[in-house]
């Protein structure tokens, strides 16, 4: 873990979780202070069929505002951002969110990977990765590309997580900067740019 | 990972070698696209792939059809289907002669899913449904009406999600992993050849349905792509997006009028 506990320059905070990583959310979001100069996207995996209510759910819970995504919609500062079902979510360079439908990775879509590897690429040492609960092994290798790209690599202890394999893929084979709780996690949040 | 350089690079040798301008495709699609043809068939750098793409017409051809997105599903968005058969298919039945057109129907799927709605509704007989795609390849599955066996459970659910009465697997037979669709629904399909980027209006009509293939377009294409679909559309017609897409930023928002909450738009003037 070399890297400091204090995250500068950030731009995005980007979320991934599978089962059990609401639970996580539901006790991290209610929580947030306002973002200083940086956004939140999540990406949860979550049914095909699924138009609204995982967005109304997090928009009722978090206490800073969730903005519909839809194609080309621009990344604001001071907002979260929930990748829509059935779609992949990408990063376009200036801040731009994209949207993509083709095959599914890891069984998904959402992945978590496409998006990591995507914002990684993009927002490179400006990005925090977190990966939470979850019972495959999406997000691991987007993960490392953020790693890859200077990133900050944050997973879920999978002793917090309702589902631990996820987490425990990544630890093995991501070299995590932190492994934190979702108290830790919070105040890691918390604490970026500040 | 290939390099944006490199990405623009490619996209200038296709332009030149073979006319077809990928400039203005979204680049976050389009990259991981080209990066996986790259790493499926085997290249290591990228020179190699590109003087193949250049002077190899048919590996050309290859890339083409595997960096366009084809996965599409059949009675994708139940929702939406919901509301062509509650609200437009009675509207557009009024009319003596039904016009559509599926712009980027990939494999085919939405057309199928159109046409067993027109059914439904007692309309199919006086439809035409125009289909086009760029991509030749996926046109030769559409005609065939053929999908895969083991995507039926989850279609039929979405069959049904969407509203549909019958027995979903009375539309199709199932043989050794494949499901051949009535020939029937497919009698009043044309399918043909189409860019979006470069070709223009061919016909008018009183449906238009591009779902999810304008987020692989930059605003720029964007705007020129509704503009020829408000060109190919009758006073009165009907313009269907996927559920992420818009036509907000690309026309003036008193020549359409969106219905309900889904995405299509109605021609008014």
């Amino acid at each position: 873990m070399e890297k400091s506990e204090i995250i500068s320059d950030c731009k995005v905070v980007i979320i991934g979780g599978s089962a059990g990583s609401l639970n996580a959310l539901m006790q991290i979001l209610p929580e947030l202070r306002p973002l200083k100069d940086f956004s939140i996207v999540i990406v949860l995996h979550r049914k095909n069929t699924d138009d609204q209510t995982l967005e109304d759910l997090l928009s009722l819970k978090a206490n800073v505002e969730v903005k519909p995504v839809e194609d080309k919609v621009p990344l604001l500062p001071g907002f979260i951002y929930v990748a829509p079902s059935n779609y992949h979510l990408l990063f376009e360079k200036e801040n731009i969110l994209a949207l993509d439908t083709s095959e599914k990775i890891n069984y998904s879509r959402p992945s978590i990977d496409v998006s990591f590897e995507s914002a990684a690429e993009i927002y490179g040492t400006s990005l925090v990765g977190i990966l939470l609960s979850g019972s495959n092994t999406d997000g691991t290798e987007g993960l490392k590309a953020i790693k890859a790209h200077g990133g900050t690599v944050v997973v879920q202890n999978p002793l917090a997580a309702d589902m631990p394999f996820m987490p425990n893929n990544a630890i093995l084979y991501a070299e995590p900067d932190f492994i934190l709780n979702n108290h830790e996690i919070l105040k890691l949040i918390i604490s970026i740019n500040s | 990972m290939i390099e944006d350089i490199e990405l623009e690079t490619l996209i200038n040798d296709v332009y030149e070698y073979y006319g077809f301008d990928f400039g203005s495709y979204s680049r976050a699609s389009l990259k991981r696209r080209v990066n996986r043809i790259f790493h499926l068939d085997g290249f290591t750098h990228f020179h190699e792939f590109l003087s193949r793409v250049r002077y190899d017409p048919e590996y050309y051809k290859r890339m083409v059809d595997e960096i366009t997105v084809n996965v599409t599903e059949m009675f994708r968005d139940p929702a939406f289907y919901r509301v062509l058969r509650n609200e437009i298919l009675p509207l557009l039945g009024t009319k003596p002669f039904i016009r559509l057109w599926h712009a980027g129907c990939s494999t085919g799927e939405e057309v199928y899913s159109m046409a067993i709605m027109l059914k439904e509704a007692g309309l199919l007989h006086k439809s035409i449904i125009y289909a086009t795609d760029i991509n030749a390849t996926v046109l030769e599955t559409a005609k065939k009406g053929i999908f895969p066996l083991r995507m039926m459970k989850e279609y039929s659910e979405n069959y049904r999600d969407a509203g549909g009465l019958e027995d979903f697997s009375s539309y199709y037979i199932a043989n050794y992993g494949i499901a051949k669709f009535n020939e029937e629904l497919g009698e009043k399909m044309v399918f043909s050849q189409h860019n979006l980027v470069s070709d223009t209006s061919f016909n008018e009509f009183d449906m238009i349905l591009c779902r999810n293939v304008l987020i692989y377009f930059d605003n720029d294409l964007q705007k020129r792509v509704i503009n020829l679909f408000d060109e190919s559309l009758a006073v009165l017609g009907f313009l269907a997006l996927g559920t992420k897409e818009t036509i907000k930023y690309s026309i003036s928002p008193t020549k359409y009028k969106q219905f309900e909450k889904e995405k299509i738009w109605r021609k008014v003037k």
